[in-house]
């Protein structure tokens, strides 16, 4: 996905065992906090969507 | 490497006239010059429709799968590699088909040889390593390395892998070529400059398909791109699609890819869709060690699992 272009930080793998609770609270904060710095996707949004979202 | 057609008609003409094969897949010539095209040979008489040069880049592996006869299949390096993928993902009984193998010298790339030209190519005709081509009533010389397609430029695997019969030498391996010099140029480029490099890379796209009809991979019966419930991805022309499609598809090839260029070589527009392919096959070399179709003793790496494989991108 990053070779085609989507930003690295917006790609996110983890493993959370349903018993990590604080594991997931850490990666889910990272994940928030690091996709909200790059902003709203600008791909994989269709012609049709772009021209809704100026409306 | 026409010198090879002499073994491949006593090969084929053999087989048939024992009837060791219901039929042969290989060339004959097609319509117009480089163009040559596949056939079925049914009977020891018809073996001399088969002719072998420069300008059979086309996959036959495309021709063995969901057949009932028993095959006789004519192999370059990357025909016989796609050969082990059929054979290991049980699309092809090894039993039911003889491969007649041919070291190949790298196919020549059409498109390459009419930029050379002012006028219509109306024939081509080889000399050893040199093209001779006649366009507009004007003859010219070519070297052939300069007009090879690009994955034959970089082929490492000339030589069949598996065969029953060796219609010729086997020819020397390339050593010198960097095999990888398109990948690495993207994978320096910034997330922007990426898709921004596909997004032109595909505009031509006319959603044809021919890349997927003359890949040896794409057997599925209802590709996802056909499939209607669920639809995965729109048919239309909208980028988004175009690229799912081709990306998607690529994905489909991961560990499986030969780069046997028949995608490439089919687009009617020209792209070299070769680039997504080849990512995932360099991603597989040197992630899993792995190259497609070189045994028929090892399963491939996205069917195993062992504790060493690559996690870097999990947290």
């Amino acid at each position: 996905m990053t070779h085609m272009g989507i930003e690295p930080d917006r790609m996110h793998f983890s493993w959370i065992s349903s018993a990590e609770a604080t594991k997931f609270v850490v990666v889910a904060k990272e994940v928030t906090e690091k996709v909200r710095a790059l902003g709203p996707n600008k791909h994989f949004i269709k012609t049709e969507a772009r021209g809704a979202q100026h409306v | 490497m026409s010198e090879h057609i002499d073994r491949i008609r006593d090969i084929a003409q053999r087989l048939l006239a024992e009837g060791r094969v219901d039929m042969i897949v290989g060339f004959r010539k097609g319509t117009l010059p480089m163009m040559n095209e596949p056939c079925f040979i049914k009977t020891p008489t018809a073996v001399d429709q088969l002719v072998w040069d420069s300008h059979c880049g086309i996959n036959l592996a495309n021709y063995l799968v969901d057949r009932s006869e028993t095959i006789g299949v004519i192999a370059k390096g990357c025909d016989s590699r796609n050969i082990v993928t059929h054979i290991i993902e049980n699309k092809v009984d090894r039993d039911k088909i003889v491969i007649i193998g041919v070291p190949c010298h790298g196919m020549v790339d059409k498109r390459k040889i009419q930029s050379l030209a002012d006028a219509e190519i109306e024939a081509v005709a080889e000399q050893k390593d040199q093209l001779v081509v006649t366009a507009g009533g004007n003859e010219m010389t070519v070297p052939k390395k300069d007009v090879l397609q690009e994955n034959c430029r970089v082929c490492i695997h000339r030589n069949p892998v598996i065969y029953d019969e060796l219609a010729g030498e086997r020819t020397e391996e390339q050593s010198d070529v960097d095999r990888y010099a398109d990948v690495h140029e993207i994978e320096a480029l910034s997330p922007d400059e990426k898709w921004h490099f596909f997004e032109d890379l595909l505009a031509p796209c006319i959603r044809c398909y021919a890349c997927r009809n003359a890949c040896p991979l794409c057997y599925c019966p209802t590709c996802f791109v056909d499939e209607s419930r669920p639809q995965w991805v729109g048919k239309g022309q909208d980028p988004t699609d175009v690229r799912t499609f081709h990306f998607l598809r690529a994905f489909h090839c991961a560990g499986r890819c030969t780069d046997c260029g028949a995608c490439e070589r089919a687009c009617p527009v020209g792209i070299n869709m070769r680039v997504f392919t080849k990512k995932l096959e360099k991603d597989c070399f040197e992630q899993y060690g792995w190259e497609a179709g070189l045994t028929l003793d090892e399963r491939p790496p996205l069917d195993t699992y062992r504790l060493e494989d690559p996690q870097d991108f999990i947290k």
